[in-house]
């Protein structure tokens, strides 16, 4: 047997809860600078379909968490940070949370993001391999508004599922009124929780900011409840593909823009052609221009027939062999109990129930465009 | 049985060679969902990538251990891939290979030199 991936574990940082991960079995790998478990006991499959049968516990603390604090008004803050996006801040209110994206100034996309409305100031969540230049970025064009400060002294747990709500509320009871992407604020014996019912896995559930000092206990005691069973980097890409949720690097990067990755529903008219506050982000020209006509390409979603996957960098034709793209994500969906994936197409090819064909070591194997989400969502709106 | 640095074993069945992955391997890939076999009556040699397992993690190869002849590969692995995490070492057998002299097998790693290699 041969292939597989190595990589070096010096150099990458470790998470607060490092040794509970390795206490809980947890294998660590390399992971955007980090050591990070991607799976434990269970294994993907099981830790996969546990998230969706009950709560699975992801660590999340790699990602980067910002506090955009007002200098003057939230309303001068609100629109500065909508200079970056092309994405309605202003209207966002107060104790809710919205989904963004910075863009360049050719359309591109340099890092996705969640973005909430605390009242007085924002808190804004990155990925870790951007967060870095998503701060600099952010100070460069935020500071006559807003100070821009990196919280480093807390974790960032998800706890995702049909049974999430019910193990949460043992702790805080009164994330039960919570609904789909609201935040709040919460006071438990862990510290202050700043909690969003939100995640990355297409179930009901909630992401939880703890301070580091509380972090392993809030942990230990969601882990202890019958329910919940910690949950790797494997299972939540597998669930979050099952979701048809983007992972920035793979599936959205500069050279795609939102409209060719199909998130225009994340540019709201007020950011649109004839809004009230329209274009005035970076790239407008192109993103208002692929709004209007549409882009050239579509991220679509596609089924492999059989069961091999058809996994990133598998190259998509037509019958008749015209390249047409690439596969940006793809593997097995464990709920799904088949091969996904998702990629690009020219948008001619991108109609759901189009036949394609994917290369796979060397042999052109049928692909058809099929609707995302591949397995329903169960927020709690 | 027999096993080479690519975690395979190897376990003699009359004049055949029966090849699979070991314990070790199964868990390293995790959860096995496609298998692809080679076809029967394939004349291999040593090194040639042979099969793909795909896991829920990558795509890896198995390698024929040694030159031969593929006469007989493990159908039940194509409907239930999962078997190879369940049973690697007995029932989610691979291929079976003909071979012209087995003496060629005392050149592998017994169970102790194996188990030594993977620590």
């Amino acid at each position: 047997m041969s292939g597989g991936k190595g990589g070096r574990v010096s150099d990458l940082k470790r998470l607060a809860l490092h040794d509970l991960h390795v206490a809980l079995g947890g294998k660590m790998v390399p992971f955007a600078g980090y050591e990070m478990p991607v799976q434990y006991g269970l294994g993907v499959m099981k830790e996969h379909l546990h998230t969706r049968a009950a709560a699975g516990l992801f660590d999340v603390s790699h990602m980067g968490q910002v506090i955009l604090r007002p200098k003057g008004s939230y309303q001068d803050t609100a629109l500065a940070f909508e200079g970056l996006m092309p994405v309605d801040v202003l209207g966002v209110a107060e104790g809710r949370q919205r989904y963004g994206l910075f863009t360049d100034q050719a359309g591109g996309i340099l890092d996705d993001l969640m973005f909430a409305n605390r009242g007085d100031h924002l808190f804004v969540v990155v990925n870790a391999a951007c967060k870095e230049a998503d701060v600099a970025h952010m100070q460069a064009h935020l500071s006559d508004t807003t100070g821009v400060i990196a919280v480093t002294d807390r974790a960032l747990l998800a706890l995702q599922g049909p049974q999430a709500e019910a193990a949460l509320a043992r702790i805080v009871p009164s994330v039960a009124a919570m609904r789909f992407m609201d935040v709040a604020q919460l006071p438990s014996g862990y510290g202050e929780l700043w909690i969003s019912r939100s995640g990355y896995t297409g179930e009901d559930g909630f992401e939880i900011s703890v301070p580091e000092a509380g972090a392993g206990a809030l942990a230990r005691a969601l882990l202890d409840m019958a329910e919940v069973e910690a949950i790797g980097l494997g299972a939540r890409d597998s669930l979050r593909l099952e979701a048809g949720l983007c992972l920035y690097g793979h599936d959205i990067d500069t050279t795609t823009s939102p409209v060719e990755a199909g998130l225009t529903w994340a540019i709201q008219k007020p950011r649109r052609a004839g809004g009230a506050r329209e274009g005035g982000f970076p790239g407008a020209a192109r993103i208002l221009r692929e709004l209007a006509d549409g882009p050239a390409r579509l991220r679509v979603g596609l089924r492999p027939e059989g069961r091999a996957p058809m996994r990133e960098g598998t190259e998509l034709f037509t019958h008749d062999g015209t390249a047409l793209g690439q596969v940006t994500s793809g593997g097995f969906g464990p709920s799904v109990e088949a091969p996904i994936a998702m990629g690009y197409v020219p948008r001619g090819q991108a109609e759901i129930g189009t036949t394609l064909q994917g290369e796979v070591r060397g042999k052109r194997l049928p692909v058809t465009v099929a609707a995302m989400p591949f397995q329903p969502t169960t927020y709690k709106r | 049985m027999k096993y080479t640095k690519e975690h395979e074993w190897l376990r003699v069945e009359g004049e055949l060679v029966v090849v699979g992955i070991t314990q070790h391997a199964a868990e390293a890939l995790g959860d096995v969902v496609f298998v692809e076999l080679p076809e029967p009556e394939t004349q291999v040699a040593a090194g040639d990538e042979v099969c793909v397992i795909e896991s829920v993690k990558a795509a890896s190869d198995i390698l024929a251990p040694v030159d031969g002849e593929i006469v007989e590969v493990n159908e039940a692995l194509s409907d239930n891939p999962g078997l190879v995490n369940e049973d690697p070492t007995g029932t989610a057998w691979f291929f079976k290979m003909k071979i012209d002299d087995l003496a060629v097998l005392n050149d592998f790693m017994d169970e102790d030199e194996y188990n030594e290699l993977i620590g």
